[in-house]
């Protein structure tokens, strides 16, 4: 007998313990249906579809609302079907901005920072792409810059999926850019921003 | 009549009322720890691919996070690259490599990678990628040294009590719009004066507690 009281401390540990364990067990499940939700999020696995895939792809010969490419000029970088020698908004010193900070990220691996082409992704063995400064494409007019960021030529990917409609032309933009600066002369450098650019070409 | 209780039962009794109490103490200490550790965290814990794709490596080449991210500046959701961006490069670039296989049987047969999440927020809580990159929180804030890891782990539990300490204070956090991108950012020596100018930039409210609100991150 002199063990009884032993058990029932026993009986009463695994009894308290076996509650907290319930308790914790169905607090962790109800806790799991709130972390993962029977909603569906962006590019989630779902068994709901063949494809094993929650987004959709648009239906054939659908277009979103709000999608409808309209103007040619803006969309599309031709007029009547000709390549556009003009842009389709104001360039301002802001979209020129824009511009650079996007062609850094989306063009200057392959082509660098100048536009020589000789970007890291071309050092690793990409094929090198024209320069920017060569006079084919000098003379080409923005249209033709604008449709190649968009349906891609040769070997460079259209980059329509990735860089929105204004920021291409931004990039148009600072290419035209890039191209004036290698055959620009210090006397085309406004009087205001001389100071500027001595400032930053002194080591 | 025999005892029903043995004389040790006395102190068997007392030692069992602290005992009890230390274990329930112990118990929820326990828990805690748990809840913190890394088994449970998982942070620092590199997750498995299917491809061992390195940040490091392709950030050390020069690659801005927003290269593949794309929806980072606009949306809620970063964005996880299409199988697409990647052949933009490795269509040439080892493109024979068998590490790869993966990639190339994905563009064959028009079926995404399957990556493992790495931060998997629960799903009462919202949060916008945009609302925060553009209110001037680096990526580096919450991913950590992103460009030193070769296989992505957490660097921060993502638990709510670790966002309200920037909730609290963004003033401590916050850096200049275009240094967002710029892993290696530190901040300066006058960090929480500059924060406080930079929070009234990118006008972000800090007043009557707004940052706190329960519905800022559960809808």
């Amino acid at each position: 007998m002199k063990f009884t009281m032993f058990h029932s401390i026993r009986g009463g540990l695994a009894f308290l313990g076996a509650a907290l364990l319930i308790a914790a067990s169905t607090g962790c499940e109800l806790r799991r249906a709130m972390y993962d939700q029977p909603k569906l999020l962006p590019l989630q696995a779902s068994d709901f579809f063949e494809d094993g895939m929650a987004s959709r792809y648009l239906v054939d010969h659908t277009i979103a609302r709000g999608h409808l490419e309209e103007d040619e000029h803006l969309f599309a970088g031709t007029v009547d079907g000709t390549m556009v020698e003009t842009f389709p908004f104001p360039i301002t010193t802001e979209v020129m901005k824009r511009g650079q900070e996007r062609f850094q990220i989306f063009c200057a691996p392959c082509h660098d920072r100048s536009g020589s082409g000789n970007g890291m992704i071309v050092q690793r063995g990409f094929k090198q792409p024209t320069s920017y400064h060569d006079q084919r494409l000098v003379d080409m007019p923005v249209g033709y810059f604008y449709m190649v960021i968009k349906n891609g030529f040769g070997l460079m990917s259209g980059y329509a999926p990735q860089i929105p409609v204004e920021d291409r032309w931004a990039i148009v933009a600072y290419i035209r850019a890039l191209q004036y600066s290698q055959r620009a002369s210090l006397d085309d450098v406004p009087e205001t921003m001389l100071a500027e650019l001595e400032a930053e070409s002194t080591p | 009549m025999t005892q029903i209780f043995h004389p040790s039962a006395n102190t068997l009794a007392r030692v069992s009322i602290v005992a009890g109490f230390f274990s329930i103490a112990g118990l929820l200490v326990l828990g805690d720890a748990l809840q913190k550790s890394t088994y449970v965290t998982e942070v620092n814990m590199p997750r498995e691919q299917v491809v061992p794709f390195s940040h490091k490596h392709h950030m050390a080449m020069g690659l801005d996070c927003r290269y593949c991210h794309t929806s980072v500046e606009e949306e809620a959701f970063a964005g996880i690259p299409p199988t697409r961006t990647c052949m933009n490069c490795h269509k040439l670039v080892w493109n024979e490599a068998p590490i790869l296989q993966p990639v190339r049987d994905s563009w064959m047969n028009n079926k995404p990678l399957e990556w493992n999440r790495v931060h998997d927020l629960p799903q009462f809580a919202y949060f916008n990628h945009s609302a925060h990159v553009n209110a001037g929180v680096g990526c580096s804030t919450c991913h950590g040294r992103v460009d030193e890891m070769p296989l992505v782990h957490k660097q921060n539990t993502l638990y709510m009590s670790w966002c309200l300490d920037c909730h609290r204070a963004p003033e401590n956090f916050v850096r200049p719009r275009d240094q967002v991108f710029n892993m290696a950012w530190e901040p300066p020596a006058d960090q929480v004066e500059e924060g406080k100018k930079l929070l009234e930039l990118h006008k972000v409210d800090t007043s009557n507690f707004r940052m706190l609100d329960c519905y800022k991150c559960h809808r």
